[in-house]
């Protein structure tokens, strides 16, 4: 993967402030993406380029079981999502939806938001600032769905 | 070895004799719930899929109460997708205008103990209430559910919480589940089962374990799990089986770890803004100037809760400056109240009585907050921008709590 700039946000991020509830109502995800994370930086859709990168602390995604969220983040281009640790419904629909959610305990701390990140998901390493950090590794199968771009691509794959 | 309530409702699911947490088992659902805000995205991935039957029309249930009613032109068009799409798959249970989706979900007799239950929204573990293992999930998992009747899970580990004893005067279910969120932080107990019991939860009536259950999504928490009892039965209006009767954790069951609490030794607390796990005694916030009060909620909008807040409020004034807005979680305990002569307390103290439905809590319409406002409210998040703007203050509290802040135009505690 090439590499992408770090977004870089606070421990028990919620669902909310990803996509806010009144913009669940816009006809498409295209539409809701122009809100993305609007309470806590509303330049963050237009800054944001696709290959880029959303860092989180503990508890990334946590609250509302909103697709959308995962989806915003896929749409504006986001590479992946990588957090201390994950709310379940948020990890849940991001493999389903195709959005690679890595979990590494130690760079969340060392980086700020504007650094250069390059994330190897095979591997399961991330290089940023000279240093390279070891991530979860996600399962094979779990590679697969993301590879294949989510859940309903994959099974309609296998078919 | 023994087993946890969850770790037996999955085993009874499979119809084998027991399972292990990490364990990926299929289940199979005995109900499913979709709400009003996910339909259209359901029905899209429904599609896309390749279905064109449910799997079994008569285990779905279709509820709109999140834009009940209409505060936009636009919330229309999510009525009009799903009663197609209820039309198209002959879905025989859909709510219009009857309540908040987890009230309905028991109340109106669908769920029963030991059932397994998935719904598109976080709060779906509020039917661990009666004994269920009930989750939340995303819009894509639903639509392949409707399909097949099957889900993929983890049995989770669970978390014992053991509350011995009597709740103090003035201490309700909602401190309890307030403190224990802010004891474990709010992924305290991710991926993982809550189970409760004790004699403070055995003399708890169903409404308070609801308020619980419901919030222990805000610990992380897939689920929530309360062994059916006589009250199960009588409000599920069903005589328990022998497999609904055992549903109860074993001694030598594995629990990732237990919990102890004396009933006495909790308060009245509230969850400070902007993160459920910022909790502090109602005592220590005491004189913080409020612009609103919200009661209602699937959290706390039932006729206990309404009934507590009008205990407080009989005979008295909400301050001038403040709104208090009530909201029934259903259209049957806005009957309830209507019969009991509790609106009628609520309504004189100078109540704004809405809609059932999730309005105000969702930040939809109903109430919505300014800059600056400070609101104490019962329903489950207090989360950044939730009911109004990112700077807008939410408190969580009790019913108890909430209508003595209304009367003070501050925050104060109901029984001093």
């Amino acid at each position: 993967m090439a590499m992408g700039k770090i977004f870089k946000f606070h421990n028990d991020l919620d669902t909310d402030q990803i996509i806010a509830s009144q913009y669940l109502l816009l006809p498409n995800i295209d539409e809701m993406k122009v809100h993305t994370f609007e309470s806590l930086d509303p330049e963050f859709p237009k800054k944001v380029q696709p290959g880029d990168y959303v860092v989180g602390g503990e508890n990334f995604g946590c609250g509302s079981s909103r697709e959308q969220a995962p989806s915003v983040l896929k749409a504006l281009g986001v590479k992946a999502v990588v957090a201390k640790s994950f709310a379940r419904i948020f990890y849940r629909n991001a493999i389903n939806i195709g959005l690679p959610v890595i979990v590494c305990k130690d760079l969340p701390d060392a980086v700020e938001s504007g650094d250069e990140m390059e994330l190897f998901l095979s591997e399961g390493v991330a290089k940023t600032g000279g240093r390279t950090y070891s991530c979860t590794k996600l399962p094979e199968y779990m590679q697969q769905i993301l590879s294949q771009g989510g859940l309903i691509a994959s099974l309609n794959k296998e078919g | 070895m023994g087993q946890t309530i969850i770790e037996k409702i999955i085993a009874h699911n499979l119809g084998v004799q027991s399972v292990k947490p990490g364990e990926i088992v299929t289940v199979n659902v005995d109900w499913v719930m979709l709400d009003d805000i996910m339909i259209p995205f359901i029905v899209d991935k429904f599609h896309e899929m390749g279905f064109t039957k449910v799997w079994d029309p008569d285990k779905a249930v279709l509820i709109y109460d999140h834009l009940v009613p209409a505060s936009q032109q636009d919330d229309t068009r999510h009525y009009r997708t799903g009663d197609a799409f209820a039309k198209e798959c002959g879905l025989t249970h859909v709510h219009r205008s009857d309540g908040i989706c987890h009230q309905l979900m028991t109340e109106a007799g669908y769920v029963k103990p030991g059932d397994v239950v998935f719904g598109t929204d976080s709060h779906t573990t509020t039917y661990g209430c009666v004994g269920a293992f009930s989750t939340g999930i995303g819009y894509t998992e639903m639509a392949a559910i409707l399909g097949t009747g099957t889900l993929w899970v983890k049995v989770p580990e669970t978390i014992k919480v053991v509350i011995e004893g009597t709740l103090p005067e003035g201490v309700m279910s909602k401190d309890i589940i307030l403190r224990l969120i802010g004891d474990l932080g709010a992924d305290g107990a991710t991926y993982r089962a809550l189970e409760f019991s004790g004699s403070a939860i055995e003399q708890m009536s169903i409404s308070s374990r609801m308020a619980m259950a419901n919030m222990a999504i805000e610990a992380g928490a897939k689920c929530a799990a309360f062994t059916p009892d006589e009250k199960t039965a009588e409000y599920c209006e069903i005589e328990l089986d022998e497999f609904q009767k055992g549903l109860k954790g074993d001694a030598d069951a594995r629990y990732m770890k237990i919990l102890v609490y004396k009933a006495e030794d909790f308060v009245p607390v509230m969850a400070c803004p902007s993160q459920v796990d910022k909790i502090r005694p109602v005592e220590e916030l005491k004189g913080t100037r409020i612009d609103q009060v919200f009661i209602g909620s699937c959290t706390n909008g039932r006729l206990e809760d309404l009934q507590a807040a009008a205990k407080v409020l009989e005979g008295k004034k909400v301050a001038p400056f403040v709104k208090l807005i009530v909201n029934p979680a259903s259209r049957k305990i806005y009957r309830e109240a209507l019969a009991c002569g509790v609106l009628k307390t609520l309504i004189e103290a100078g109540a704004i009585v809405t809609h059932p439905g999730c309005g105000l809590c969702c930040g939809r319409t109903g109430g919505i907050l300014c800059d600056g406002q400070r609101v104490v409210a019962t329903n489950n998040r207090n989360f950044l921008g939730r009911m109004g703007t990112a700077k807008t203050e939410i408190y969580l509290a009790s019913p108890m709590t909430a209508a003595a802040c209304a009367v003070a135009g501050e925050i104060a505690v109901a029984v001093d």
